[in-house]
């Protein structure tokens, strides 16, 4: 169990994080988002016992970080921001290294530590995705109950991404993770709960899904054209619709999106709508909202 | 305890795992000599001991430390590995012991790589050991006083080269506390009391009685706590701002 409560920190005037209260139990994957700047990092190291709140508190597992911090940091593994390390020692120095510190012991030192592929290669000569890996791996080598995770996929390919992202589904389970990202497309693949953080201060908790029905588009129809020629008629015709508040149009591709009227259903009615103007279609879909653009306004 | 074991062999292999380590000792041996044959003038003098030897190490000190030393903290604030050492279970205190004490070990194994010209003077005469013995624990503490101020000033920035030159500074000070161009500054203004203290915090005063042979325990007790306050300083720095 990951606990804060009313969280601040002040950095001379400037106020980074401001009155966070939240609490994460097993199974969940937090996701932290927010623009750059917003307080993400600021948090994640106050949790860590990395930085000294001004006020507040946050528990780690039944730890009070400032009063406990070798309890709270024992049962954590963390992944700071940039994935720093000790760029002249090789990987397997490095993590025998951590290893040593986390005190692991024995037989269950070996099998940490055992995983094939580990370099006898420095870090510093690494490419970035390694580096995170190495990084990720220090979080995890002693198999702690609770992970936080500074942008652990940034600067990464779509393809180390996709992995990190899978050993986090992978670890989900039976660990409580907190991830700190501004890619949106990672709530989705990742995350069961979402805080969004601006200035400091927690602007919305929700599920991912919840977030997304925050959107506009939630439940709102798009609509591909065949030909391009039609789009303004079937504007007309949609936008007569009584179910309908709001249609978009992309002259670009030949799409057009109808927002409904709050709580409103309108797929069935725009089906029938196009079969009764004769619309060629390409495509038909319902959106479930768009994260980014609730991203946008609730952040900016 | 055990984590200062750690941290302390971490650091010190990385020492060796760069140039650092090579190009520290070698030139810090070829200084010592020069010193010792040209400014010292060991053959000249006709007598059998280290004295020309030991006499300069407080001025290849002042600039050969802090050039170990600056790296202590400030190269873990910029490259930021500073945070991952303090989200492990380990305390503050063992970090900043565990550090200095590869340092210190460091310095040792350069100041023990002089000894053929230990073996020299043995071969030319017959000096007093038991001295050159003393000297050579003077030059060590006089060593570790050196890397406890550069390692307090290390932590106070992330910048290697601010904390070379803030350790230069802060090494001097102390080097010439007892002498008119420390003391002239706090003469004026200060109480007669003060400037006595201050007098008395002199290294070269405590180096030099122990070079000469003479091990007592108030220079012994001044090193150990000069090199004590300069850590828990080291501590202070950190706690108060990790994240710098």
């Amino acid at each position: 169990m990951i606990k804060t409560e009313r969280l601040t920190k002040h950095y001379d005037s400037l106020t980074a994080v401001e009155d966070v209260s939240f609490q994460v139990g097993p199974g969940e994957v937090l996701g932290f988002l927010g623009p750059n700047g917003a307080g993400k990092t600021t948090t994640m190291r106050m949790l860590a016992g990395f930085v000294t709140p001004t006020s507040g508190s946050a528990n780690i597992c039944g730890h009070d970080v400032a009063r406990e911090p070798l309890a709270a940091k024992a049962a954590l593994g963390y992944l700071p921001e940039g994935a720093p390390s000790y760029g002249e020692m090789t990987v397997r120095r490095f993590l025998a290294f951590i290893a040593d510190l986390r005190a692991l012991e024995g037989a269950r030192r070996e099998q940490r530590l055992a995983h094939g592929g580990v370099l006898d290669q420095t870090i510093e000569t690494l490419s970035k995705g390694f580096r995170r890996r190495v990084g990720l791996a220090q979080a995890i080598v002693h198999d702690p109950p609770v992970l936080i995770l500074d942008e652990p996929t940034d600067g990464l390919d779509p393809n180390q991404k996709h992995e990190v992202r899978t050993l986090i589904n992978d670890m989900a389970r039976d660990k409580i993770i907190v991830i700190s990202t501004h890619i949106l497309e990672e709530v989705d693949a990742v995350c069961t709960r979402a805080i969004i953080i601006s200035r400091g201060r927690i602007v919305a908790d929700d599920s991912p899904a919840g977030l997304a029905a925050r959107s506009r588009y939630h439940n709102a129809v798009s609509m591909q054209l065949e030909e391009p020629g039609q789009l303004a008629r079937a504007r007309d015709a949609v936008a007569g619709l009584p179910a309908v508040a709001q249609v978009e149009v992309s002259e670009r591709d030949a799409r057009l999106t109808a927002l409904p009227r709050s709580g409103a259903t309108i797929l069935p009615a725009l089906s029938e709508l196009a079969a009764r103007q004769g619309l060629k279609l390409k495509e038909l879909h319902l959106e479930s909202g768009r994260l980014d653009e609730v991203f946008r306004s609730i952040t900016a | 305890m055990r984590n200062v074991g750690i941290i302390m062999r971490r650091e010190l292999a990385s020492y060796f795992a760069t140039p650092l380590a090579y190009v520290f000792i070698l030139i810090f041996l070829v200084l010592a000599n020069a010193f010792t044959f040209y400014l010292g003038g060991f053959y000249e003098r006709g007598q059998a001991d280290l004295d020309p030897f030991f006499t300069f190490h407080p001025w290849l000190y002042l600039f050969l430390i802090p050039a170990i030393s600056m790296k202590l903290w400030a190269e873990e604030r910029k490259s930021g590995s500073i945070e991952l050492l303090m989200t492990q279970p380990v305390e503050l205190w063992d970090a900043v012991l565990g550090k200095f004490l590869a340092a210190w070990i460091f310095t040792a194994l350069a100041l023990a790589l002089t000894f053929p010209l230990w073996i020299a003077v043995n071969y030319l005469g017959s000096p007093d050991n038991g001295a050159i013995l003393a000297a050579y624990l003077g030059s060590l503490l006089l060593a570790g006083g050196f890397l406890a101020i550069g390692s307090c000033m290390s932590a106070l920035t992330r910048n290697q080269v601010v904390a070379f030159i803030l350790g230069v500074a802060g090494c001097f000070v102390f080097l010439l506390a007892g002498f008119p161009l420390v003391l002239d500054v706090f003469r004026s203004w200060a109480p007669q009391v003060l400037v006595d203290a201050i007098a008395s915090l002199s290294f070269l005063t405590h180096f030099e009685s122990i070079a000469k042979g003479v091990i007592d325990v108030r220079d012994l007790l001044y090193f150990a706590m000069l090199i004590g306050f300069f850590l828990l300083a080291t501590a202070i720095a950190l706690n108060l701002r990790k994240d710098l």
